[in-house]
């Protein structure tokens, strides 16, 4: 992980605490590994490990309800666990934000992820959540403002796609 | 035969009773229910009130909903209140729950051992499974299963402990819950809870 790598995860990190964001779920995931440790390091937050990533989107309705703000982190795979739940995102016109780091794409070698990461966005727009793709680095932390204001101040449901193009396709 | 029926199980208790003694004052709380029993338990007992979120889909959401609900509101006591079947969808939440322990959450299973909703098909728990021992599994350091009135007591108390999330196991016999009117838009029922709770939408 280089410097530059490790510049913009802390800067999402940063946006997510500005828009008020106090619970962070997540499915671990390699790609997402310092958000994670960033949100278990941090006392004012939430760090909430799911055993199934759907969980997350009936947490973030559940704190909606509250007034407090959640973002689940996940990979794609994580995706198709959470179609029904997010039925509850559209019909209550609950905000969601979620980070997906991709697999299933630009230059992927293992056949398992294929299927499900090629249908992320299909299935997600099919359910009525807004997709925003990242290729490059410098795009990322304006990207993940613009989907936390999307969000949290427009309610909507919200996907930022972090593609292998921006964090590099897994080596096997 | 294939089912495992070997289970001891009581599951006797009128609900129209038992789910309202247990609960006690309703306004102790703020409440999710899962569908689609317990949604029209608590719209029942309740009059289908502001500080009560009923679902009617996105089944085995209800936990997690309130785990969220109960982070975000350390002040209040939050109730999760939902049928056995709606918690087997996602029984993985209890762990989830009992990582963190929120000492404001309490989780309440109405368990008939059926699927009431859809023709009163057996469900896992009248051929064996036992919730309760799979909360105590999760992690929930309080539990308890409810199978007779005088122990309703006792679980109104354990619903208002405040040292950890308590869970309730609630053993009663597969007959209708009340038959009552609730809001069933959820974007209306948000706007609803979220204004009675704090003040505006």
């Amino acid at each position: 992980m280089n410097n530059s790598e490790q510049g913009w995860q802390h800067e999402i990190y940063d946006v997510l605490r500005a828009h008020g964001v106090t619970q962070f779920s997540y499915v671990p995931d390699a790609g997402h590994k310092i958000l994670i440790d960033l949100c278990i390091a941090d006392a004012q937050v939430h760090a909430i490990a799911l055993t199934t990533e759907e969980e997350g989107v009936a947490l973030a309705a559940g704190a909606d309800l509250g007034d407090a703000r959640s973002v689940l982190m996940m990979q794609s795979s994580g995706v198709g666990n959470c179609i029904n739940f997010l039925s509850l995102m559209k019909g209550g016109k609950f905000p969601l934000l979620t980070l997906i780091s991709m697999r299933g794409e630009f230059g992927e070698g293992n056949p398992w992820q294929m299927a499900m990461g090629q249908a992320v966005r299909p299935v997600l727009e099919a359910m009525g959540v807004i997709c925003m793709e990242v290729t490059e680095e410098h795009e990322v932390t304006s990207t993940v403002e613009a989907a936390a204001t999307m969000a949290f101040r427009a309610n909507n449901a919200v996907a930022v796609l972090l593609t292998q193009k921006l964090l590099g396709a897994k080596v096997f | 035969m294939s089912d495992n029926e070997t289970s001891d199980a009581k599951f006797e208790m009128d609900r129209q009773k038992a789910v309202p003694a247990l609960i006690g004052n309703h306004e102790d709380f703020l409440i999710i229910s899962g569908l689609a029993g317990t949604s029209k338990d608590m719209a029942s007992l309740t009059g289908d009130a502001a500080h009560l979120y009923t679902m009617a889909g996105a089944m085995g959401a209800a936990t997690a909903m309130g785990l969220g609900l109960a982070l975000a509101q350390p002040d209040k006591r939050v109730l999760v209140i939902t049928g056995d079947g709606e918690l087997l969808m996602n029984v993985g939440t209890l762990a989830t729950i009992a990582v963190l322990n929120p000492s404001n959450l309490s989780v309440v299973c109405v368990d008939n051992g059926y699927y009431g909703e859809t023709g009163y098909q057996k469900s896992h728990t009248s051929r064996g499974v036992d919730l309760e021992q799979m909360a105590i599994g999760a992690g929930i350091k309080m539990t308890c299963t409810i199978e007779h009135e005088e122990d309703l007591a006792e679980g109104s108390r354990l619903l208002r402990e405040t040292n950890g999330t308590s869970f309730i196991l609630l053993r009663v016999s597969p007959e209708e819950p009340p038959a009552v009117k609730r809001l069933m838009e959820p974007a209306a029922a948000r706007t609803r809870f979220r204004t009675a709770l704090l003040g505006r939408p």
